[in-house]
């Protein structure tokens, strides 16, 4: 019998074997990420649904309950899975509504550094000149110095409000937007398709908003996801320093400072929430290294 | 004849570069004056609460706070062209004096953590990328993940207590004899570390698959000088970038480890100066960080030029 094909082929049978392995790859989402994914929907759920899962009010001070290991069966008679602080509260409960100034604080900044830096880099990719010179050295500039310091700086001359955490942090990381989308638009504008709608008479800003900006829509979602994990870190590392949203609000970034004192007497004040904090920031990276890869694998090697 | 074409192709390509880093540097002092202007008035903070108001008028002019904000402006960028940054109103000496007195320990600190980490971190990648999807391999670059995206303040806290209060091998802060700068090198250094073994890794394993390096086993070349000669000589340029592009990152990063340490270096020296409102201090160590990071920068351009022909053309 000669050799007989199947009658109908999958169509990836068709196609050499290192293309279906490249798809495989591409396919198969990695444990990390299915982990990382449901990860950030249960802080997502946490952080909603705070009042309802917290076992003690996070600010109720209990000073017979003071620094203690965790347990379940506490001076108070209540259960303190992750111990109390300096003043009696429940570390567990400040774990938990400390992930609404994270995740608020760090959606906020990132809508703003990402409207800002898309804006940018589609103006700068787009008008080339003048423009484009003025914005990339701005970029350049910030670049340039250790950002933390003018943030350190405009915060302690503003006070330390919710609107002034977002607009910084959201200012700290225009510049990865802007960078590289100006360096696709600068691709996409010698296009053919954008040059024939160019010369049917599409204005400028049709051909930006209509034809430019969905086709570098995935790579905005992956600076995106990026820059959630910087800028969940930079609020933390602003509390810390103690000028981001101020006690008795818990925030992970401040439970780390007040349980830096009790370090060898209480560890758990400030390693319950440094931990979460660590494990959120590892996790939404890495889900943005994937989507990196998939969505975009030009970027590859971008920052 | 090719090499001089060459030059002449990199000699415009560096002062493009001279000209947009002078440019950073303005833009980096002037958004500096703003924010130090906006800050609000120090005299009350320098002088005691029941001073006479003939006393703030008499501090305001002698520090040219009476002066409108353009003339500020402009005696200040005068100022800071000749090196002069002013006087500290906290320390009442020049800044730059008070800023030279922190900057030998960020310095130490700085280099031993960016060493420390170059001279882990290269081996390490080369060693993943030479054993690769081994056991050993994937324990590295989990370790380089979780290094690359730990908040640097977590990360200091962490080996205090592990390595300083649990374990007691260092101590917990301060400057002194080596070991206590084992863990601030290691807290500011393990972004760099995990960044470049991770880099090195990938530029290995990229070098592996080209044709040159299939040329030189199959002509029988011993794999330790296959990877000696030809893969590590390749890797470099972006090595090479990448570490000098950490070394800056690591002088934001002083900021915080100096803080977490108690380091006495410029970076903790800035964060107390702002909350001193001590505007001279604080222009002046944000100048000279921004300063060393533009020269880093542009000696990196230098070295990728020699190392890469290729890119003084372009």
């Amino acid at each position: 019998m000669a050799s007989s094909i199947p009658a109908s082929v999958p169509a990836d049978a068709v196609l050499p074997a290192a293309t279906q392995r490249a798809r495989a790859r591409r396919r198969r989402i990695p444990w990390l990420v299915v982990l990382g994914g449901g990860f950030v929907a249960l802080l997502v759920l946490v952080a909603a649904a705070a009042p309802l899962l917290a076992p003690e009010d996070p600010i109720r001070q209990s000073l017979r309950g003071r620094l203690a290991a965790p347990t379940w069966t506490g001076a108070d008679g209540h259960a303190h899975l992750l111990g109390t602080d300096h003043l009696g509260r429940d570390v567990l409960s400040r774990v938990i509504y400390g992930s609404r100034v994270s995740l608020v604080i760090g959606f906020a900044a990132v809508l703003v550094g990402g409207v800002l830096g898309s804006a940018a880099g589609l103006m700068a990719g787009f008008s080339r000149g003048r423009v484009d010179a003025i914005i990339m050295t701005l970029a350049d500039a910030q670049l340039a110095f250790p950002f933390i310091l003018l943030a350190i700086g405009i915060i302690a001359v503003l006070g330390p409000s919710f609107p002034t955490l977002v607009v910084v942090i959201g200012l700290s990381g225009w510049v990865s937007y802007a960078r590289i989308l100006r360096s696709q638009v600068l691709v996409l504008r010698s296009r053919e398709f954008v040059e024939s709608i160019h010369a049917l008479g599409g204005s400028r800003f049709r051909i930006i908003l209509r034809h430019v900006l969905p086709n570098v829509l995935s790579t905005i979602v992956v600076i995106a996801t990026l820059e959630l994990a910087r800028a969940i870190v930079l609020e933390a590392t602003l509390s810390f320093l103690g000028l981001g949203i101020q006690p008795p609000t818990p925030s992970w970034g401040g439970m780390v400072q007040e349980g830096r004192e009790y370090l060898d007497s209480a560890w758990w004040i400030s390693t319950f929430p440094g931990l979460v904090l660590m494990i959120t920031s590892i996790v939404v990276s890495r889900s943005g290294d994937w989507l990196r890869d998939v969505l975009d694998p030009t970027l590859r090697g971008e920052k | 004849m090719r090499g001089l074409n060459g030059m002449r192709g990199f000699l415009p390509f560096l002062g493009h570069r001279l000209f947009r880093a002078l440019i950073a540097l303005w833009l980096v002092s002037t958004v500096v004056f703003v924010v130090m202007r906006l800050s609000g008035d120090p005299v009350p903070l320098l002088l005691p609460p029941d001073a006479p108001h003939s006393e703030i008028l008499r501090v305001r002019r002698e520090l040219g706070l009476d002066q409108p904000l353009p003339v500020q402006y402009v005696i200040f960028l005068s100022n800071l062209a000749r090196g002069d940054f002013g006087r500290s109103i906290h320390f009442r000496e020049p800044a730059f004096e008070v800023v030279r007195g922190y900057l030998a320990a960020t310095l130490e600190l700085g280099l031993t953590a960016f060493f420390l980490a170059a001279l882990v971190a290269v081996p390490i990648g080369l060693f993943s990328a030479m054993r690769r999807n081994t056991l050993v391999d994937h324990a590295a670059m989990g370790l380089a993940l979780i290094g690359q995206s730990a908040p640097t303040f977590f990360l200091g806290i962490l080996f205090i207590l592990l390595l300083s209060l649990k374990a007691d091998l260092f101590p917990t802060s301060g400057r002194g004899d080596w070991r206590n700068l084992v863990l601030p090198a290691l807290t500011l250094g393990a972004f760099t570390m995990a960044s470049i073994a991770r880099l090195t890794r990938s530029a290995v394993l990229e070098v592996l698959r080209a044709d040159y390096i299939r040329t030189a086993r199959a002509k029988g070349v011993a794999e330790t000088w296959v990877v000696a000669k030809h893969t590590l000589k390749n890797a470099a340029i972006p090595i090479v970038t990448i570490t000098g592009l950490q070394f800056g990152t690591l002088l934001g990063g002083a900021v915080v480890t100096e803080t977490v340490f108690s380091w006495p270096g410029i970076g903790r020296l800035a964060v107390q100066s702002i909350y001193n409102r001590d505007y001279a201090v604080v222009q002046c160590t944000v100048f000279l960080a921004a300063l060393m990071f533009i020269v880093i920068n542009f000696f990196v351009d230098l070295i990728y030029g020699v190392l890469d022909p290729r890119i003084r053309s372009g």
